[in-house]
């Protein structure tokens, strides 16, 4: 499958404090998103990740390093036709309502009048602000902000969506709301660019992500290859048995009351346990085998570092 | 396209700022209060109204342009709206020269309502039309074209705050660089003399922009003097909005 971002031995450093010093933030950051999938880009704070979207976008020069965007150089208007933005902690133009900002990104795609507004009224909709197309952008909460900022990412139909944290600030039911449409960009074959700090999210939504840590990617690929599906414990929640009769089984993290959490990382002994709940007439809540996550990946390679 | 559209954005942000309403009661008082100046003065009434109109539209006007001006880039960079304006095709020269177009839209529109309260007052009074004051009235729009660009200039790479300080120097340099003109014609041949020519050719000249003298007066002005400052203006606007547009061209947007 094409790609359509590919970055290639990226650099980067700004000079910074009032007697300038060189602070080099990007190290030969390379990596190719695959057309029609979605891509998370992890990393602590500082690591690198917004100057990487920045310079994608044009917003930051590269000292070294080539960027192509569908094959053409990531500066061209064609390449930049084809994009969807959405920045972190979005600020916009608070005095304009959300129509007339709809409308302003699209005059600067030369969409036509009635194109424009068919798209703003349809977008509005899609990210459930089409009671708010009359109030002022300053009268929206920070959820609201996130949600028409998609949408004007969205304003062109771009094949490609950059987005630079775009769950930060929302609400469970926010989160999950944005989750669901970039799913659905998958599903209507646009590429997403995803950068995040909810590891929980990405492992939802994302088919393949890299790690940057200190301007460096420690490691890229598909999700499945990255983390081992490998069972590291089981987590099983029982009660009403003394806690002391199953010690010797495994790791107890927890005790409330009569419910007591147990860890156990030997698959031999678990029948053990539930031999133990069986015969003491105990209960058994609930027995969760845990495979390593992204966020057990992540803190290792963060660590590591 | 995209150059109007920034620019009618901008006029769209500029007329929603509540400072241009503040100067613009300024401005409109201060043309009432020549009438009533005019009646306290002794001789020739007409040319006080003409001479405090002409100023305030003048004083007004440059508030105007160095307040609005110095803050309309260093606001986008500021608050971050710039991140997703130039993440689309738009060539950062178009910006920068669809925000200058933008605010001297404004300027057009808020000097030609302080020139019309001004005319109407003046009216009232004389109840004639004099259409030379026109002339000063455009100059004085030029000047105000130039000092926008300067604000602009300086808000690529400076706050508010300094921008201001910057562009006020700009205008106060401007209009008291013509007095090099008299020392380099009081001062021997020499060194001195080719440092005071230099600095003079150097040092922005507002007040070859400057005909409200000879308006208020009724002095003929020399066609040449017109043509000139035409000139002038234009040609040191491009020159600044160009250098405004290097700099931004390779600004990086942390």
């Amino acid at each position: 499958m094409a790609n359509a971002l590919t970055i290639e031995n990226l650099h980067k450093s700004f000079k910074l404090g009032f007697i300038p010093k060189t602070k080099e933030i990007l190290k030969g950051i390379s990596l190719s998103v695959e057309e029609g999938t979605i891509f998370g880009y992890l990393g602590p704070n500082g690591a690198g990740k917004t100057t990487t979207i920045k310079t994608v976008l044009g917003l930051i020069f590269p000292d070294r390093g080539e960027i192509r965007i569908f094959g053409q150089p990531h500066l061209a208007a064609k390449a930049r036709e084809r994009i969807g933005f959405l920045p972190e902690n979005p600020y916009f133009y608070d005095y304009l309502t959300a129509a007339e900002f709809l409308d302003f990104y699209g005059r600067l795609f030369r969409l036509d009048k009635e194109v424009r507004t068919e798209r703003s009224r349809r977008l509005l909709k899609r990210v459930g602000l089409e009671r708010a197309a009359d109030l002022q952008l300053r009268k929206f909460s920070r959820g609201m902000l996130q949600r028409i900022g998609l949408a004007q990412a969205l304003i062109n139909d771009p094949a490609f969506v950059i987005l630079d944290e775009p769950l930060g600030g929302l609400d469970p039911i926010g989160r999950k709301e944005i989750r669901d449409l970039i799913v659905q960009f998958r599903a209507e074959g646009k590429t997403v660019l995803l950068s995040s700090h909810i590891l929980q999210d990405i492992e939802m939504i994302c088919d393949r992500v890299a790690v940057v840590v200190d301007g460096r990617i420690l490691n890229q690929g598909p999700l499945h290859e990255l983390v081992s599906e490998k069972i590291l414990f089981t987590e099983i929640a029982l009660s009403a048995i003394d806690p002391g009769s199953v010690a010797g089984l495994g790791e107890i993290v927890s005790v409330h009351g009569e419910r007591i959490l147990l860890k156990v990382f030997d698959d031999a002994k678990i029948e053990r346990v539930l031999a133990i709940v069986q015969a003491k007439k105990g209960r058994l809540h609930s027995l969760i085998p845990r495979t390593e996550t992204l966020e057990d990946l992540f803190i290792g390679i963060v660590k590591g570092q | 396209m995209t150059i109007r559209t920034i620019a009618l954005n901008t006029y769209k942000e500029a007329v929603r700022d509540r400072i241009l309403y503040l100067l613009f009661f300024f401005a409109a008082a201060t043309l009432v209060f020549s009438r009533v100046l005019a009646l306290l003065t002794v001789g020739d009434r007409v040319k006080i109204i003409k001479d405090v109109g002409l100023a305030s539209l003048s004083l007004f006007g440059t508030l105007m342009a160095i307040l609005i001006g110095t803050g309309l880039v260093y606001k986008e960079i500021d608050k971050k709206t710039i991140f997703t304006l130039l993440s689309k095709p738009i060539g950062r020269g178009a910006f920068l020269v669809g925000k200058f177009a933008g605010l001297v839209l404004t300027l057009f529109v808020m000097l030609g309502l302080m020139s019309i309260i001004f005319l109407v007052i003046l009216f009232l009074h004389s109840f004639r039309f004099e259409a030379a004051l026109l002339v000063a009235i455009f100059y004085i729009f030029l000047e105000l074209i130039l000092i926008t660009a300067v604000a602009i200039l300086f808000s690529c790479f400076s706050t508010p705050i300094l921008s201001s300080i910057f562009t006020l120097s700009f205008y106060l340099i401007g209009h008291t660089s013509w007095g090099l003109k008299t020392l380099i014609k009081k001062i021997p041949p020499g060194f001195g003399r080719t440092l005071a020519r230099i600095a003079y050719v150097l040092l922005p000249d507002l007040e070859s922009l400057n005909f409200k003298t000879e308006v208020v007066h009724g002095i003929a002005i020399p066609p040449a003097a017109l043509v000139n400052g035409l000139l002038y203006a234009l040609c040191f606007t491009a020159f600044v909005l160009a250098l405004a547009t290097l700099v931004f061209r390779k600004k990086d947007f942390i």
